[in-house]
């Protein structure tokens, strides 16, 4: 009777140590060169016409990296550092070249009430300072919970700024509802006024910046080389990150539809689908904890090019996820075993960068 | 029941005895911790330690150490509460696993890092009867 039991606590432990990981091959005709050196956790970045990067680290500085020298920009607003709120992503205008706006997310202790909430900001940098500051949206209230402030940020071809906060670790009130901030993206206008076309805008009591909600988490978001659609990612529960398109006005669900599990095993509910809510374009059971996005668009990786690579934080590699007609059909491990990958982008010269924490920036070089 | 109904008298006695001495002593902080369930570190612990920790402490193979029974832990008081208070980037070795991760402070309070580490200490196979306050948490410098 022990016998059976220790073989059946085996075989239990087995089937859950197997869970830990996925099961994506590892590709290993691939390696790196570092570009950028010691950083902490290179939560996102950007580069400029000169070729030169602007960094953020999360801890709340920002650096400016040209000819391998890093240079500290002064000047940031307060920044509320605790839990995964801090500094966050950083990107720039459209036409950067004649109006100078760079754009940045982070978590910020404004307004009323204990705690921080996400904010998205721009100004311009001017001797290594940030000037012209202004204010473009700060979600409230304020918590002093310490998940999910989202933040990506990104531009369609038409100019109009989107950006992610996530559900602040209030599922129940938050993503479902459009009088609240949280478990949303949103859509502005490049000076942070609301977009007359906005899906909200009529419904009363409804945050008028709101483009889509039912959101978790949104680490990753980027916009399509090709269809010019605004694809994200999100951190899921427990088995259950997802890939998403996000189109005006649509509800994705969370937390009333969801292929994960809470994380400590219980179920939050048995359904992944519901009408008027939409599905994931694909999901991950185990989660591999997404954090960064970016399309292979250039010729530099030959026939990788269209691949989506998603970054993992959990398992530290890169996911490239091959595209067929708008679906993943494989996922490979790059760079396997590199750390915890936080940003990705793809840089001017088409190589594919990456921001992976206590490393660097480093290119990625396919054999 | 016996055993329950002295545990219970020894309790009101130590409370009673700790009421009329206002003196901290071993006594108090033996009470404290018959009383504690932990569970405003708990808390913390699954806003702020438990997506890379995981749930049960067993952190991630070559990534992210644990702290169900770390030898780390157990005998790093006070860098333990250091980790938490300013973070950690670098080489650890825990268990005789080597990992080469980064944790970054986790901003928390003095004394939301005395109840998480008070929780830490005394799950999954974990014990430390001493409690660690929020003073002495205040007294730990870079």
């Amino acid at each position: 009777m022990r016998a059976q039991k220790s073989i059946y606590f085996l075989l239990l432990l087995f089937a859950f140590s197997a869970c830990a990981q996925d099961k994506n091959p590892i590709n290993q005709n691939n390696s790196y060169e570092v570009v950028v050196e010691d950083l902490t956790n290179p939560w996102g970045f950007v580069f400029l016409p000169d070729n030169s990067m602007l960094i953020t680290e999360k801890e709340g500085k920002l650096i400016h990296y040209k000819n391998k020298v890093k240079k500290e920009i002064k000047g940031l607003p307060e920044i509320y550092v605790r839990g995964q709120g801090g500094l966050l992503d950083i990107n720039i205008h459209p036409n950067y070249n004649e109006n100078g706006w760079i754009y940045f997310s982070y978590a910020s202790p404004k307004g009323e009430g204990k705690g921080g909430n996400t904010a998205i900001m721009r100004a311009k940098i001017k001797n290594n300072a940030l000037v012209e500051k202004e204010l473009l949206y700060k979600a409230e209230p304020n918590t002093t919970k310490g998940q999910h402030f989202g933040s990506r940020i990104v531009f369609d071809n038409e100019g109009y700024l989107y950006f992610s906060v996530g559900e602040r670790g209030n599922r129940d009130e938050n993503p479902q509802d459009l009088k609240r901030d949280g478990g949303k993206i949103y859509r502005l206008n490049d000076d942070g006024s609301i977009p007359n076309d906005n899906p909200f805008v009529d419904s009363k009591g409804a945050k008028k910046a709101i483009c889509s909600y039912g959101h978790r988490n949104p680490q990753g978001m980027e916009l399509h080389p090709d269809t010019q659609e605004i694809w994200t990612h999100e951190h899921g529960p427990k088995g259950g990150d997802e890939i998403n398109i996000i189109r005006k006005g649509k509800n994705y669900g969370w937390p009333v539809i969801t292929y994960g599990k809470n994380y400590s095993g219980t179920s939050i509910t048995n359904e992944t689908k519901k009408e008027g809510m939409e599905e994931p374009l694909h999901y991950w059971n185990p989660s591999i904890a997404p954090s960064g996005m970016s399309f292979i668009s250039s010729n530099k990786y030959g026939d990788w090019k269209g691949s989506l690579l998603v970054g993992s934080l959990k398992f530290s590699y890169l996911d490239r996820c091959e595209l067929k007609d708008g679906k993943v059909i494989k996922e490979e491990r790059l760079l396997d075993g590199i750390g915890r990958v936080r940003s990705i982008e793809q840089g001017p010269d088409g190589y594919i960068y990456v921001g992976v924490e206590n490393l660097g920036i480093v290119k990625l070089i396919r054999h | 029941m016996k055993n329950l109904s002295f545990s219970l008298a020894l309790l009101f006695l130590l409370c009673a005895c700790n009421s009329s001495d206002k003196k901290t002593d071993k006594n108090s902080l033996a009470i404290n911790y018959v009383n504690q369930d932990f569970s405003e570190g708990k808390e913390i612990y699954n806003d702020f330690c438990a997506q890379c920790h995981m749930p049960n402490g067993k952190g991630m193979p070559k990534v992210i150490p644990p702290l169900a029974k770390s030898d780390f832990l157990i005998n790093n008081r006070e860098e333990s509460i250091k980790v938490i208070k300013y973070g950690l980037s670098g080489e650890i070795t825990v268990n005789g696993e080597h990992y080469n991760s980064v944790m970054e402070a986790q901003g928390l309070s003095n004394e939301e890092i005395a109840n998480v580490m008070n929780y830490i200490t005394n799950s999954w196979g974990n014990k430390n009867t001493s409690l660690i306050t929020e003073e002495e948490v205040s007294k730990v410098e870079r």
